[in-house]
């Protein structure tokens, strides 16, 4: 056992009082769950109500059969909370696990099978996937391998930043699809190192939050099935399918097969830190790995199935997830799981906030049925360590519960907006009738969140889960063939359009009116009130060939391509701007929904809408045009925002300025680059001051203000 | 896997040359081997050029000698890290905290082009 620098503390809880199975031990403290490093050993804590004994099982690192199987001795049970010390463990090289035995009785809800090694819930890191994509040795008995891990990373002054919510640029990006592909040239491609090296280019697009997909350990061979054209084998890409909820992703760290993941995932987030950036993680509370009464039995179904699991009256799983089991979030010992690991990732790994993958869930009763005042969504807003992180609900689960608009937010909580999406897709590709709805969204949605404030909206109009951006515009249908499910998986609902020629096309028109709808989208996004959420790759024309639901594709579909960096740099170039367009304009960010009340500085209302006349907007069905006009609080700052989704030009007269203001063009989508945008504060004055022709299908963004003035 | 050292001290200060890996076995004893050297107040170098693996408690050791170091006011430079410790120090982010030999023979190599007054002058 090494010494402390400084002197070492004698403690009487540092020598034993017991021997088991050859190893010295004594009773352990109840709290913390998990494996921790105390005096002289190790201190083991695990919960289970049901189990009639429980066995700690100790592995030497790598090693397929147990070096020692220690049974707690009934006097170390706390209630319903087995804890030992063992002492003498070289930690760094151990891998342990439990056996619980208890009755076996599914009607019941009890699977207690004495015969499996289990893993540590609380486990702060797990080996058996070390390195991504290598095929695991299946005749082990035990396969995700709880380890001891030492928590003293020295984060030197960095904490979370703050960045108040409606000042967030999220970047929806995948740990490994960010770096993998070959044109990256990051040193250790598809980890966490690598993403590391690709800051600059995330701080030179500007974005000041990353939202990750899942970095829970999660077993990426666990798909059986193979791309029916190719015979390749199929992962679990996105990792929606946690084994370990307290261990970051070996497989995704360069240092994973060291079991250095929680470091190098540190490092990372410190530096992400120093650029100014957030991370926020996609966390998946609503089911397990574990999957159904078909499923492997991996931790919390040998420990405590009937605790941690939503069943029937028959003992079956409830299936609100859509994969197999549901996890049981508002049962009280549940909870305290879910808050201990939040807190974990705060405390331990800096994270400023989550997204709650069908979040929905988390507000239903250990029955199913949704609760009106779920205890886990309001323990969570007003955890005192949770306490300034951002919560953002995936409002709706695969049983049908949506709540957009709805999702109890104790002041606290934000959503993910599935209406702004389908409202501006639709809008983009033409539909009639929109234009009203467009509004509502476009000021950040006040029929969902009039109490709640502008960010309680995420806008987005692309996630992981659905069309990419380049996509949405390239593709009437999904093409899922190469998941290997008969083209039978994702969504259906796409609101997309593919400008005249369904996938690639050497049509030059085409491609032109793609590109110019991917233009106006981003456009409109970054112009809307609301935290705007853009996915990774967006910025240039990532492609997935049409694929609307990669959750197994690890390869070119899925991954981010270097190149086109520099071969869509026009669409990078435009994302970049309108990013920094928003961080300018103050109004676009704020908190408050417009009123539509006169601003006292300007004589201007804080939004006005207009049409191809100022101050009259049509809200007819069959209307495409509509032109917004923010006006800014304190600043004097005019936007005003032209959106044309007809398939013809429209002579817009634009509103008269007040004290000298004239408009100045900062985008123009229907321009050809470099006129479609503008460095912000050079933007150029009209020559026509009252009047401008929007093109077909195009964005037009001016700022109004005085000649020689740069806001 | 054991961890051999040897020190050596010379004009500029103390050399320790380890062999073997650092890990949570040997981490303990190398710790206390350094504490007394770095109390000892002069430059000390660690040697790692038969150093085949740090672990993750090796490399805590190593930083706490390097705060016990920076508490003290003494100059620690690791020295001859292989390319792959470099490359696990590197990704877990371990790597910044430490001077390394590269770095400080780097320097050297600015300074020899620096004419010595203004070398001197930016020593002091």
């Amino acid at each position: 056992m090494s010494e402390p620098a400084s002197e070492q503390v004698l403690r009487v809880d540092a020598y034993p009082t017991h021997e088991v199975g050859g190893y010295r031990v004594r009773a352990g403290k109840p709290f913390p769950f998990g494996a921790n490093v105390v005096p002289g050993g190790v201190s083991f804590s695990v919960f289970s109500d049901q189990a009639t004994s429980m066995t700690l099982v100790i592995y030497k690192r790598g090693e397929p059969e147990p070096t020692a199987e220690l049974e707690f001795p009934q006097e170390f049970r706390t209630g319903s909370v087995f804890a030992m010390t063992v002492f003498g463990l070289d930690h760094e090289n151990i891998e342990y696990g439990y056996r619980a035995d208890g009755p076996y009785d599914p009607v019941t809800g009890h699977r207690f099978d004495a015969r499996q090694v289990l893993s540590d819930p609380y486990a702060r890191l797990i080996a058996g996937r070390d390195v991504w994509g290598v095929e695991p040795d299946r005749s082990r008995g035990y396969q995700y391998r709880s380890r001891v891990c030492l928590q003293d990373f020295d984060w030197g002054d960095d904490t979370p930043l703050g960045i108040p919510a409606e000042d967030l640029v999220v970047y929806e990006t995948h740990v490994r699809g960010f770096t993998r592909h070959p044109s990256s040239q990051v040193t250790a491609p598809g980890t966490f190192a690598g993403l590391r090296e690709k800051i600059p280019y995330l701080k030179e697009l500007g974005i000041n939050c990353i939202e990750l997909l899942p970095v829970f350990e999660f077993d990426e061979s666990d798909n059986p099935r193979t791309n029916p054209e190719t015979g390749e084998q199929l992962f679990d890409y996105w990792g929606y399918n946690t084994v370990s909820f307290f261990a970051p992703k070996a497989g995704y760290a360069a240092t994973g097969r060291y079991g250095m993941q929680g470091d190098e995932f540190r490092t990372l987030i410190k530096d992400l830190h120093a650029a100014g950036i957030e991370v926020i993680l996609d966390v998946v509370f609503n089911h397990t790995a574990e999957g159904n009464e078909q499923g492997p039995t991996i931790s919390f179904k040998g420990l405590d199935n009937a605790t941690y699991y939503m069943l029937t009256p028959e003992g079956y799983y409830f299936n609100f997830s859509g994969t197999g089991n549901t996890v049981n979030c508002n049962h009280p010992v549940v909870r305290n799981f879910v808050l201990d690991c939040l807190r974990h990732w705060v405390a331990d790994y800096h994270i400023d906030g989550f997204r709650f993958d069908l979040a929905a869930i988390l507000g239903r009763s250990p029955d199913g049925t949704p609760l009106p005042n779920p205890p886990l969504l309001e323990l969570l807003a007003y955890d005192p360590v949770l306490r300034h992180t951002k919560l953002i609900a995936e409002a709706w689960d695969a049983g049908g519960l949506y709540e957009v608009g709805n999702f109890p937010a104790y002041g606290r909580w934000a959503e993910w907006n599935g209406k702004y999406r389908d409202t501006v897709r639709s809008f983009l590709k033409g539909d009639p009738g929109v234009t009203g709805e467009l509004a509502t969204r476009l000021a950040g949605s006040p029929d969902l969140y009039s109490s709640r404030g502008t960010s309680a909206s995420v806008n987005f109009l692309t996630a992981h889960d659905g069309f990419s951006l380049a996509d949405l515009v390239s593709y009437n249908d999904k093409h899922n063939e190469a998941n290997g499910e008969g083209n039978n998986d994702g969504g259906n609902d796409n609101a997309s359009w593919n400008c005249g020629a369904e996938g690639p096309t050497d049509d030059p028109e085409v491609g032109a009116l793609r590109l110019r709808q991917m233009k106006n989208a981003l456009a409109i996004l970054f112009t809307s009130q609301g935290i705007p959420m853009l996915l990774s790759g967006d910025e240039v024309a990532r492609t997935q060939q049409g694929n609307n639901n990669t959750y197994c594709q690890d390869n070119e579909l899925s991954w981010f391509d270097w190149s086109q960096v520099d071969e869509n740099s026009e669409l990078l170039r435009f994302t970049r701007e309108m990013i920094a367009f928003r961080k300018r304009h103050r109004e676009l960010r704020s908190t408050s929904h417009p009123t539509g009340q006169l601003r006292d500085t300007l004589g201007l209302p804080d939004i006005s809408w207009h049409g191809e006349r100022a101050w009259q907007p049509d809200w007819s069905a069959e209307s495409r045009l509509l032109a917004v006009a923010r006006c800014g609080t304190g600043d004097d700052d005019v936007v005003y925002a032209a959106m044309n989704s007809h398939w013809e030009a429209h002579d817009l007269e634009l509103p008269a300025l007040p004290g000298g203001r004239s408009w100045h063009l900062f985008a123009d989508t229907g321009a050809e680059a470099p006129h479609d945008i503008r460095t912000p504060g050079a933007e150029l004055e009209l020559e026509n001051a009252g009047k401008y022709l929007i093109g077909p299908r195009s964005v037009v963004i001016l700022v109004g203000r005085t000649p020689d003035t740069e806001l | 896997m054991t961890l051999n050292v040897k020190e050596r001290r010379n004009k500029t200060g103390i050399v320790l040359v380890a062999t073997g890996e650092i890990n949570s076995e040997t981490s303990g004893s190398l710790l206390q081997t350094l504490l007394p050297l770095v109390r000892e107040g002069r430059p000390l170098r660690i040697d790692l050029t038969a150093v085949t693996y740090v672990s993750s408690a090796g490399l805590r050791t190593l930083l706490v000698v390097y705060r016990e170091a920076q508490h003290a006011g003494v100059a620690v430079t690791l020295y001859g890290v292989s390319e792959e410790v470099r490359f696990v120090m590197s990704a877990t982010g371990f790597l910044d905290f430490f001077s390394t030999g590269e770095a400080e023979a780097a320097a050297a190599k600015t300074a020899a082009k620096t004419p010595a007054k203004t070398a001197a002058k930016a020593a002091r």
